[in-house]
Order: C-alpha cells, then sequence, then structure tokens
C-alpha cells in the first residue's frame, strides 16, 4: 500500500461536510495520518484507499456519477462506506426506486427506499450496536430487509437489520440506514480500522 | 424547540437543487434531472406575477398527485402567517413547508410560530436579522428571498452576501470580545442574545441556507454556490425556459460543480433561451418585501 493513506468523500451533494468532520476526527482518534479528499470527479478515483457515500437523494448521486463517467470505476474502489443514500447505492436490489436508477450492486443486500414513510415519520433513537452505543439519527431512512449469510449484522433496531457488514474477497463494505456522522465517529474509526487493516 | 429532525433533513439536501413545480410532469422530469427535492405549488412564480389577485396554498389534489409521481422529498408552500394553510400542508405529509412571501400574505404582524409543527419549515430572508427571527420561530432551513419569477440574479445575490456580511460582523464582535455590542445586535435583530452567540461561535447560521429568487441559468446557481449558499432553489427559471429538460439537468450539473468552471460551461451549452428575465426596477409587486 502506497504510504499516504487517502479516504474519499462523494461530495456532489448531502451531508458531505459532516462525513469530511466525522472522517478526520476519527483518523485523530486513531493517531492516523489519512488525507481526507472531497470526490467530485473520476481522475482521482484510482488515489483513494476506500470511499464514503454520504446521506442525500440516492438518485441524484446516481446520475451525478454517472454523468461524470465514474459509475464503473466506483465499482473498483476496495472499500465503501454508505449511510442512507449511500447504503442504498451499495445494494444489489432496491424497493421503491425510480425507474433509471441504478445501484453499484457491491453488497448482497436488498434495501427498501423510504421505508418509514415521509419527513414526519423521520426519527432519532439511543441504539446498541455490535460497535457501541450510538444515538442514531433516521431521516426519511431505507430499510435492509433481507441480507445473504455472508453479510454480518452490527446493529439493529427493533428487529429491523440498520448496519451490516460484507467482506468480499479482499473488498469491505459498510453500509448504514441511519446518519452516525451526525453523531458519533465510532463508524469511521470502525471503518477505516478495516481499511488499513488495524 | 429546535426541530432537529428538519435541520437534519435540510442538511441532506445540500448541495442540490429544490425545484418548483406545478404537476406530476414537471415532478418527473425535475426528479429524472437529478433534483434533491421538489416544490409543489399551482404556478410558478412568474405566472404568479402575471396572474395577479391573490395567491394561496395549492389544491391538496395538486400535491398528493406531485407525492405519488416521484420519490425524492416534496415541499408546499403555505402563505406567511397562515398556521391553518401549514397545518393542512402537515397533515398531507408534505417533507417541507415553505412559509413563502411568493404566495400573498396572510397576517402582516406575526410569522407562523413553527415550534408547533412536526413538518420542518423553510423561510425566506433579505438579511441576517430576518434569517435569526425565522430560526428563532423554529425554521429548520433558510433561504434567500432573491426576487421570485424574475429570473434576475441580482436580489438573490444581494440577500446572499447581507447574510454573510451580518454573520462577519457577529464574528468579529466574538473575536474582540464586545459582548455589550452582541447584545445590542440580538435586540436590534429582535432575537435572543443565545442565538446570536451561537452565530458568531459557528461562523454560519445554525440552520442550513440555500438561495431562491431570480435562478434562471446554470451560472446563476453556481454563483450562488460560490458566495456560500448550501444550495439553491429553482422556481419559473427552468419551467419557463425553451428546454425545460437540458436546463433542469444543467442547473444540478452546475450546482453539483459549482467550482469549476469547465463543467459549468458545459452545462451552459446549447440550453436555448433561458426565461425573460424582468428588471427588478419595472416590478409591480417587490415578493421580498413581503414578511417582517
Amino acid at each position: 500500500m502506497k504510504s499516504q493513506k487517502t479516504v474519499g468523500i462523494l461530495a456532489f451533494h448531502g451531508d458531505v461536510i459532516e462525513h469530511i468532520e466525522a472522517t478526520k476526527n476519527a483518523s485523530k482518534n486513531l493517531h492516523l495520518n489519512i488525507e481526507v479528499v472531497p470526490v467530485r470527479t473520476k481522475e482521482i478515483i484510482h488515489t483513494l484507499d476506500a470511499l464514503i457515500i454520504p446521506g442525500g437523494e440516492s438518485t441524484t448521486l446516481h446520475k451525478l456519477c454517472e454523468r461524470e463517467g465514474m459509475w464503473e470505476k466506483m465499482k473498483q474502489i476496495k472499500n465503501i462506506f454508505g449511510t442512507c443514500a449511500g447504503a442504498i447505492m451499495l445494494s444489489n436490489q432496491v424497493f421503491h426506486k425510480t425507474h433509471d436508477q441504478k445501484t453499484l450492486e457491491l453488497m448482497d443486500i436488498e434495501i427498501d427506499r423510504n421505508a418509514y414513510g415521509r419527513q414526519t415519520e423521520s426519527f432519532e433513537k439511543d441504539i446498541k450496536t455490535s460497535l457501541g452505543d450510538i444515538h442514531a439519527v433516521f431521516i426519511r431512512a431505507p430499510r435492509i430487509i433481507k441480507v445473504k449469510k455472508d453479510v454480518m449484522i452490527l446493529a439493529r433496531n427493533d428487529g429491523e437489520i440498520i448496519a451490516c457488514e460484507q467482506k468480499i474477497n479482499k473488498n469491505y463494505y459498510l453500509a448504514v440506514c441511519f446518519h452516525p456522522e451526525l453523531t458519533s465517529t465510532i463508524f469511521h474509526e470502525y471503518f477505516i480500522k478495516k481499511v488499513y487493516q488495524i | 424547540m429546535v426541530n432537529q429532525l428538519g435541520r437534519n433533513l435540510a442538511q441532506m439536501l445540500k448541495g442540490g437543487v429544490i425545484m418548483d413545480v406545478v404537476n406530476a410532469e414537471h415532478a418527473k422530469i425535475a426528479e429524472k434531472a437529478g433534483a434533491v427535492a421538489v416544490m409543489a405549488l399551482e404556478r410558478v412564480p412568474s405566472d404568479i406575477r402575471a396572474a395577479g389577485g391573490v395567491a394561496r396554498m395549492s389544491d391538496p389534489t395538486k400535491i398528493k398527485e406531485i407525492q405519488k409521481s416521484v420519490t425524492i422529498p416534496v415541499m408546499a408552500k403555505c402563505r406567511i402567517g397562515h398556521f391553518v394553510e401549514a397545518q393542512v400542508l402537515e397533515f398531507l405529509k408534505v417533507d417541507f413547508v415553505d412559509e413563502s412571501e411568493v404566495l400573498t400574505p396572510a397576517d402582516e404582524e406575526f410569522h407562523i410560530d413553527k415550534t408547533k409543527f412536526e413538518v420542518p419549515f423553510v423561510c425566506g430572508c433579505r438579511d441576517l436579522g430576518e434569517a435569526l427571527r425565522r430560526i428563532e420561530e423554529g425554521a429548520a432551513m433558510i433561504r434567500t428571498k432573491g426576487e421570485p419569477g424574475t429570473g434576475n440574479i441580482v436580489e438573490a445575490v444581494r440577500h446572499i452576501r447581507a447574510v454573510n456580511k451580518g454573520i462577519d460582523e457577529l464574528k468579529t464582535l466574538l473575536k474582540q470580545k464586545k459582548s455589550v455590542k452582541l447584545r445590542e445586535k440580538a435586540k436590534e435583530y429582535r432575537v435572543s442574545y443565545d442565538l446570536v452567540l451561537q452565530v458568531a461561535k459557528l461562523g454560519r447560521l445554525p440552520v442550513v441556507n440555500f438561495a431562491a429568487g431570480g435562478i434562471a441559468t446554470p451560472a446563476d446557481a453556481a454563483l450562488c454556490m460560490q458566495l456560500g449558499v448550501d444550495g439553491v432553489f429553482v422556481g419559473s427559471g427552468i419551467f419557463k425556459s425553451d428546454d425545460p429538460v437540458k436546463m433542469a439537468k444543467a442547473i444540478v450539473d452546475a450546482t453539483a460543480h459549482f467550482n469549476d468552471p469547465s463543467k459549468i460551461a458545459k452545462a451552459s451549452e446549447n440550453l436555448g433561451e433561458a426565461m425573460k428575465g424582468l428588471e427588478i426596477s419595472t416590478l409591480e409587486t417587490k415578493m421580498a418585501a413581503r414578511g417582517i
């Protein structure tokens, strides 16, 4: 692995700054020197050790990635962490998507967009995860409805899967339905540790 | 009480374009172009200007039709101070209510007490004082007023700069430890000292701030973004242009790549005519002057 550690945040739209901050704080907590870069062009994809896909609208994120011509290149990234819209982007099947919406199809999970309903159904809740307790914020959140058996579950809410990970050969993917970037760095620290195998 | 979930939804919209739509067909065009949300209304602001008379909340049928047609968030407008229209919109489960000067105000003295609602509100402002008053009333998101329906960006720019200047002033006062002056500012803006202090410390509004009112081209959208807003609303600019499908996509692209002139140039190619703009000095109604 090259000497400079680099983690990219897909930066077209969504809570990008919050992810940049959370990633920087996580790397500080782990005493690592990681360069955190916003990603808007295909040219920098090959420099990334990992990519984080923020919360936002999955339809919009998909379109902007395709228009930039980075869609296929994104599938080559070895480590990807997605929250909310980002989790949708990682899944191999989505319910309630728009007819032209695609996902990266990297994780063996099925996910339901806007599963809880509209904004008045958004909620926040303290939940237990296998990484520790977290105050979880669900904004028009998706719900993971099915996972294949090599997907590891990291958190549930009322029995429903809300965070999970999958290792496929040398690749690592982490999908979270809520927004850990708004309240904590534990998921970012966990992801960074997986990426750099520490 | 702070509508934290509403503020969080606004955070997820950052970097995006929210488009005015009047029917399901428009809403689908907006979603396909990459809009992060749509604003459901009966007429776009330029048609409201042309029609005259009292402009009110949309017919619920229209809002429901638009909600059914797209999967992205749907917002809708109510009149300033018209809390019953807001109650109706909350009942319809819109994702955000815009208490908007584009419609004819219902109350010249009071804006809606937005803390009483679960649905989040976005409100317009011309300067920092107005922004802070709206936030204190419970707005979870702020936008500039600009001058709606004109296709003229000059007022939105004025308002963005006014908010930025106000924030810079507060930052400077805090740095110089002039707490008496900060208290005077709170009095001038008719808001709590706590809110003024919070803004001085953050160096920005505690909520997401979009540009609105007069955006008609990809470059207009990128201009607002470079001036520091978190995203843009486009009203008449899309569906009053020659080619709404192209214009919608172009404005989304320019907003996402707002710092990249090559991408903005590409987005601006072959769009046909943008909406025909209006000179502000010729306007009969200045919508931005509505609200206090």
